[in-house]
């Protein structure tokens, strides 16, 4: 019965959608103002429908109904109760469900506030958000159900739908197959739904932009309503990414945070158009240059996201993260080409009208800088994206399958990462429209002065390595200029209003919150960058087996192997697990617990390392192997060194995130207020 | 005499066994010393497999796969390298057997050129937009067509309310 309601709730939302979509569409071309408000309630209406069927399909997951082959696949009745809830993520049908769940709450969000403000933009919103809803509830309806159930039939075979076959009855297994293990983990709270919100919130922007091309409104108004939205969806994607690291750190055991998995990258090349698409807004409002690129921005971003859920979903590249494969690739690929074929056209149709307002005056402003960060955005995308993509190409023109592994992303984004870094010490200091040489060089001279000597400062302590030290002079001189930054501007700010420091601090931040934001940001990317430096400069490593009693040296630690437990639990694991002691020097700093698990119910066995974690580095041990070797036990030891950095900086480029899209408690009733005004005018005449 | 001699002179059977003894002296003597080399160690074995996927784990490089197979792959790496094979041999060994996907990247050669060529070429390109782009914006031809071509860019609808509202949101942005 709970699967009937899920699976009738969706199928109401999906014609609800279909119907909003005719709706909002007739209305606007007809401006019939009963059918826009009929689309948008059709709008309203599918985010409670897609509640109900999730309450349902949540309520089979936890109540361990294994008859519905979606509940059988990824519980168990061995996992925890908030695994069990997760698992609506856990696997494919469940997560499109999520998807558009998340879909239908942004949406239903965007019409419920400033329906009067924005009543131009809304009903082309309605209509593109809906698209999308109704192509994924499509997808779950038509081929990716989860409530679709296991049956047996009269002549003793087994069957798998809706509904009862004639003559069947209902096959309910005793037990599920349970999660993937990499699953089972307490990131998996937050991380998939980090990242699909993420994705979610970045189709709103899209979708005013596309509102603001068939309305033919040139100006930038459609960036400005959908700045916050943006800077939402970026924290969103931002904070995915970040758990997402940090889980892989923690879990998958092999020394690192980024493996330059496909699954990885899909996430990743949308939060990189995002990013270009970020800076390059901001040329448009100041400036009102590069409206069409914009516009690009925008739509290349939706594409991705949507191609990175189709990465994730389709089966179409094998990863670590491919526990999710089916059939559901060509439709993907079908909507992707679709939509990114019509945006484009739209953005044609319209393309004298989008010319620039202005002209650029130097090479050094502002402006111009943003687009160098623009193009060496895209240039990691384009990286990210051959990379991701060529395996198949190889596949369809060679028949050989290639790999195209990190040293590939590492060597190519290296340089332009780089690039990147000092482009963030350089852009801060120049000024809209003119920035000269000398201007420029007024400003950056004493914070380039300093980075120098933390460079010299480096070579005299030994670090010899140019690559090392030219990352920690790149690093220098962005937290160098951006605390110049704020200095300065604190110092004038005191002279001016006689405030103490610390408050000039606050009220400055508080009063251009996007800009002393954005500096956050910026330093919590090179704090990430010394993290990162770190690991990919500094790591090493090392691998022995050793007896009860032995002990492994890696730098200045010491590993001494004390015993190996291995025992079951009730959970339904094998753990095996080494207890080793850590010396750092002669001094012990500590006892680890590296260990294995193997999952019974799924076969699959999970590395956890130990690590010895501090600011100046971590010492990372993994159990290799415990039984096919006479000798002992065999370790695998990482040295990270500053790899905390990179946890740290996340940390602070999410409150710097947080700071920039803070709403505006002044700004946004003035704004109410001020259109209401002129509407009220518009009307009276 | 020639009697003696010829007893000296050892007969075929004892010809061939001492052919077959002396071999197997030989093997034992080799194998003794190629035993005497130290075993490939964990490192040695890893910094090889690190650069190396196999075909069923994708993306797990080979150096930390935690599967039976892969930990047999890279015992087969040690025994190559025990047989003073270089790495580029042993690679070569792995491509013959399983293709070119078992490398980290794939060769330079024929259609895989394009992983390596395609990124810098089109960064290239966005260069070359970039300097048109920059050059258009500064001329002063354009410069002096750019506010009708502003005044064009507005839509001819639109509601002079409106762009007065929006012109004063966009003064409030620059002025914070």
């Amino acid at each position: 019965m709970i699967a009937e309601v899920g699976f009738g709730a969706l199928i109401v939302a999906f014609i609800v959608a279909i119907y909003g979509i005719v709706a909002a569409v007739y209305g606007a071309r007809r401006h019939m103002e009963p059918w826009l408000e009929s689309g948008r309630r059709a709008m309203l209406l599918t985010w409670p429908l897609i509640t109900l069927s999730v309450v349902c399909l949540v309520s089979l997951l936890v109540s361990g109904h294994y008859e519905v082959q979606y509940v059988y696949n990824v519980t168990s009745n061995f996992m925890p109760l908030y695994l069990k809830i997760t698992a609506l993520w856990g696997g494919q049908a469940g997560s499109l469900v999520f998807w558009s769940w998340l879909m239908a709450a942004f949406a239903s969000a965007v019409t419920l506030r400033k329906w009067e403000r924005d009543r131009e933009f809304l009903p082309w919103v309605i209509v593109v958000t809906l698209v999308t809803l109704a192509f994924f509830l499509g997808l779950v309806i038509f081929v990716e159900n989860p409530f679709v159930r296991f049956w047996q039939m009269p002549d003793g075979r087994q069957a798998v739908a809706m509904f009862a076959p004639r003559g069947a009855i209902p096959l309910v297994p005793m037990d599920g197959r349970g999660l993937n293990p990499l699953l089972r983990h307490p990131g998996m709270i937050l991380h998939p739904p980090m990242l699909y919100l993420g994705f979610v919130s970045f189709v709103i922007p899209y979708a005013f932009g596309v509102a603001a091309l068939i309305t033919g409104r040139t100006d930038d108004r459609w960036i400005r309503i959908t700045r916050r939205w943006t800077l939402v969806a970026w924290l969103f994607l931002s904070l995915g990414l970040i758990l997402g690291s940090r889980w892989a750190y923690d879990v998958l055991g092999w020394g690192g945070y980024w493996g330059w998995d496909p699954v990885e990258i899909a996430a990743f090349m949308p939060w990189l158009s995002g990013t270009a698409f970020l800076h390059s807004v901001m040329i448009q409002e100041k400036r009102g240059l590069f409206k069409r690129w914009n516009m690009i921005l925008v739509i290349l971003t939706y594409a991705l996201v949507i191609f990175g859920t189709f990465l994730t979903r389709s089966g179409v590249l094998s990863s670590v993260h491919a526990f999710a494969q089916s059939a559901i690739g060509p439709l993907f690929f079908g909507f992707i080409a679709l939509t990114f074929a019509a945006s484009m056209g739209l953005l044609l149709y319209r393309w004298n009208d989008l010319r620039s307002e202005g002209v650029m005056t130097s090479l050094l402003s502002r402006e111009a800088l943003f687009l160098l960060n623009n193009l060496l955005f895209m240039g990691i995308l384009v990286v990210c994206f051959w990379g991701v993509i060529y395996p198949l190409i190889s596949e369809i023109v060679t028949g050989q399958k290639v790999t195209v592994g990190p040293s590939y992303y590492e060597r190519s984004t290296g340089p332009l990462f780089a690039a990147l870094l000092l482009l963030m010490g350089i852009a801060p200091l120049s000024a809209w429209g003119h920035s000269t040489v000398k201007t420029l060089g007024r400003a950056l001279w004493k914070p380039l002065v300093a980075s120098v000597l933390v460079v010299i400062g480096l070579w005299l302590s030994g670090v010899r390595a140019w690559s090392a030290l030219l990352a920690f002079w790149l690093v220098a001189l962005v937290t160098l200029v951006t605390l110049y930054e704020y200095y300065r501007a604190v110092v004038a700010r005191h002279r001016r209003t006689g405030e103490n420091y610390l408050l000039a601090l606050w009220n400055l931040a508080g009063r251009n919150r996007r800009r002393y934001g954005g500096y956050i940001i910026h330093l919590g990317v090179v704090l990430m960058a010394l993290g990162i430096i770190g690991i990919e400069l500094f790591q090493t490593e090392t691998q022995g087996t050793v007896q009860p009693g032995g002990s492994i040296r890696l730098g200045d630690y010491t590993m001494l192997f004390q015993r190996l437990d291995v025992f079951d639990t009730q959970d339904g694991r094998n753990v095996a697990r080494a207890v080793v002691s850590v010396f750092k020097g002669d001094r012990f700093v500590g006892e680890l617990h590296p260990r294995r698990d193997f999952f019974y119910d799924s076969q699959q066995t999970m590395t956890i390392p130990g690590v010895r974690s501090t600011m100046e580095d971590d010492f990372y041990v993994i159990l290799v192997d415990w039984q096919s070797s006479a000798q002992g036990i065999t370790f695998k030891v990482y040295h990270n060194p500053l790899v905390n950095w990179l946890w740290l900086g996340g940390l602070v480029f999410i409150l710097g995130t947080l700071v920039a899209a803070w709403p505006d408690r002044e700004g946004v009733p003035a704004r109410a207020r001020a259109s209401q005004t002129l509407v009220t005018q518009r009307v009276k005449p | 005499m020639s009697g003696k001699v010829l007893r000296v002179f050892p007969s075929p059977l004892t010809v061939v066994l001492g052919i077959v003894l002396s071999l197997v002296l030989v093997g034992i003597v080799a194998g003794w010393a190629s035993a005497q080399q130290p075993t490939p160690s964990d490192d040695e074995v890893n910094a090889i497999a690190k650069t190396m996927y196999c075909p069923v784990c994708e993306n797990v490089p080979l150096d930390v796969c935690p599967t039976q197979a892969c930990a047999q792959w890279r015992e087969l790496i040690r025994q190559k390298l025990a047989e003073g094979w270089t790495e580029q041999q042993i690679k070569d060994y792995f491509v013959a057997q399983y293709g070119d996907r078992v490398l980290g990247e794939p060769p330079r050669r024929g259609l895989h050129w394009l992983v390596y060529v395609l990124p810098p070429l089109s960064f290239l390109v966005g260069v070359l937009i970039l300097v048109n782009v920059f050059r258009n914006m500064r001329r002063p031809k354009e410069i002096a067509m750019s506010p009708g071509a502003a005044i064009q860019a507005a839509p001819s609808g639109d509601d002079p309310y409106v762009q007065q509202l929006e012109e004063e949101l966009r003064r409030r942005e620059r002025g914070d």
